[in-house]
């Protein structure tokens, strides 16, 4: 066969199967382990009667979801109402087609990158298909004609416009510093350093320290933004069941209710795919990437990065069943008040102490701390000045519960 | 008959009935969505013109934030289905008309003194991908008084919300 045809189609084909099944079997992990890790949390066990350590529940689960009766309520808008969790599905899933997960691979003399397409413009392809993901609930809330569906879209939309700009302020910084060694430019056969390139990003990190060290304000604005984009706890007012049933899935039954959690689930596998390639050094690890021979560091490095998901990806688990859920006030006001100011701040204290200090990381990554200290610091002065100054009727609060008095 | 033959026609077609869609959908919600995939589908006739930045900042901007902030006004708003009658009134009817016409002209000389082949190959010669860098250090220097003053206008606009917010509030208290 010919080799280049090999190389063009197959290889690719090959590799978007392999992400793509990846992905799915990821989301079964992730479903496993969320109950587990949370029946440990609780101290409980969580399920462990399908299989060993119940490994084989997400297949239960599944197959109990294909079988269930999928209702369509008489009320809805039928086409929007089918479509909604394929709009939701389908960016989450071609999110992932720019994440560089692991260095190159030499199979029979030729060298593979492993990444399904390094496009020119990288992380702003990723920015712009997470953005889509908000139809997904917009639509299937509005479709579903029901008020507590309609109540959690619009929370969703509004929390995820929010904090999107976070997401995409807190990689300024990054983008700023990624910057490639002269023999790494030779090696790739390219003029200059692309910053908006994933692989570029993720090979800065091997020649310089790993972004986390050196912009650890913007990696915790644009982490907590990630975790709103999710709609995850502390930021699922979108579902509060206590609030709104269900939120935006209320109406949902069978197959098309797997799909939203389908979803949710991917689109975590992305996020912590993505952080770990912008902050945490994507596939290097100390020189251990570059262990064995062409064929074995391809594969170590894919090792690498696939624990280093694994591990961020616990952490998501972690946070989910130790924190409350925040107020909607409260949300709004950490977004805008907190995390955007922060991102800010990044920005303008790498680009002066990047011309300051002649390029010195060591003063950007100081600077970076005192100066989100700083920022942090006067948002809250201003903010307890403001509350202090105000009646307190004017402070958002729930509802007085009716008849409480007369229990008391 | 390439690949970018192939898909200029795919993307060129998506984005016609899309936009057909718009104004033949009586439902706004509906009409929102058909909206989003011409935004969509010129994204994708940017990219084969080796514009990515550009492909990328129509959907991240028109998809991504402006149509849901329509989306939410729909909702919000609940509006219903328009009928017939009520779509075209008095003076928009007369305004539709001569816009019309002067797009049917529009499209009438463009066909007269353009070859059939004339756009594909003029998109074709200019596939050289345009990277963000030469977008930026431009921006920096040919164009930055256009730039600044694009950052002006955003500036009064932001200034302009916060004012009127604020009124309505002190006129509450």
């Amino acid at each position: 066969m010919d080799i280049e045809l090999v190389k063009d189609i197959i290889i690719p084909i090959i590799k978007v199967l392999f992400i793509a099944h990846l992905l799915i079997i990821g989301v079964m992990a992730m479903i496993w382990s969320e109950r587990r890790v949370s029946g440990w949390i609780q101290d409980r066990l969580g399920p462990n009667r399908v299989g060993p350590q119940g490994l084989l529940q997400p297949i239960a689960d599944g197959i109990k979801f294909l079988f269930k009766e999928d209702i369509i309520p008489n009320h809805v808008d039928k086409p929007l109402y089918v479509l909604a969790p394929a709009m939701l599905l389908v960016p989450a899933m071609i999110a992932v087609a720019v994440v560089p997960f692991g260095d190159t691979i030499t199979i029979a003399g030729h060298e593979i990158p492993l990444q399904i397409a390094d496009i020119n413009i990288g992380i702003l392809y990723i920015l712009a298909i997470t953005s889509l993901g908000v139809y997904g609930v917009v639509i299937g809330a509005w479709a579903s004609n029901n008020k507590y569906s309609l109540l959690g879209g619009l929370r969703s939309s509004a929390q995820m416009i929010s904090y999107e700009l976070t997401l995409g302020l807190a990689i300024i910084g990054v983008l700023m510093l990624t910057d490639l060694p002269e023999e790494i430019l030779t090696k790739l056969g390219v003029d200059e350093t692309n910053p908006l390139s994933l692989r570029h990003i993720a090979l800065a990190q091997g020649a310089h320290p790993w972004n986390i060290f050196i912009h650890f304000p913007a990696f915790l604005a644009f982490t907590t933004a990630m975790f709103a984009e999710t709609n995850r706890l502390p930021f699922d007012l979108a579902e509060a069941e206590q609030e709104l049933v269900a939120g935006y899935h209320t109406e949902y039954s069978s197959m098309k209710f797997a799909i939203f959690f389908m979803a949710e689930y991917m689109n975590m596998i992305v996020g912590s795919a993505v952080v770990v390639t912008l902050f945490l050094g994507g596939w290097h690890f100390f020189g251990l990437e570059t262990m064995g021979g062409p064929f074995w560091s391809g594969v170590i490095s894919f090792a690498i990065f696939f624990v280093k998901t694994g591990i961020f990806l616990f952490v998501f688990i972690w946070v989910r069943w130790t924190l409350p859920r925040f107020r909607y006030d409260q949300l709004m006001n950490f977004g805008w008040k907190f995390l955007l100011p922060v991102a800010l701040t990044s920005i303008v204290v790498t680009g002066t102490l990047w011309i300051a200090t002649n390029g010195s990381r060591l003063w950007i990554g100081i600077g970076n701390l005192v100066a989100a200290f700083i920022v942090v610091a006067i948002v809250a002065g201003i903010m307890a000045i403001d509350n202090n100054s105000k009646p307190i009727v004017q402070r958002a609060s729930a509802p007085p519960l009716r008849g409480l008095d007369a229990i008391e | 008959m390439t690949a970018e033959h192939v898909l200029f026609f795919v993307f060129g077609a998506v984005s016609l009935i899309g936009a057909i869609s718009v104004i033949s959908f009586r439902h706004p919600i509906y009409s929102a969505l058909s909206l989003i995939v011409t935004f969509f589908a010129q994204a994708g006739l940017f990219v084969l013109l080796g514009a990515h930045f550009v492909a990328a900042v129509q959907v991240i901007v028109y998809a991504g934030a402006i149509m849901v902030l329509f989306l939410f006004v729909i909702m919000l708003l609940n509006l219903g289905t328009l009928s017939a009658k009520s779509a075209l009134k008095g003076k928009l009817k007369g305004l539709a008309v001569v816009l019309g016409v002067l797009l049917a002209i529009q499209g009438v000389y463009i066909a007269m003194t353009a070859g059939t082949d004339t756009a594909l190959e003029s998109a074709q010669a200019s596939t050289e991908v345009v990277t963000t860098y030469k977008i930026g250090e431009l921006l920096f220097s040919k164009y930055l008084l256009p730039f600044e003053v694009t950052s002006l206008i955003l500036l009064a606009a932001l200034i302009g919300v916060i004012v009127l917010v604020k009124r309505e509030n002190q006129a509450e208290n």
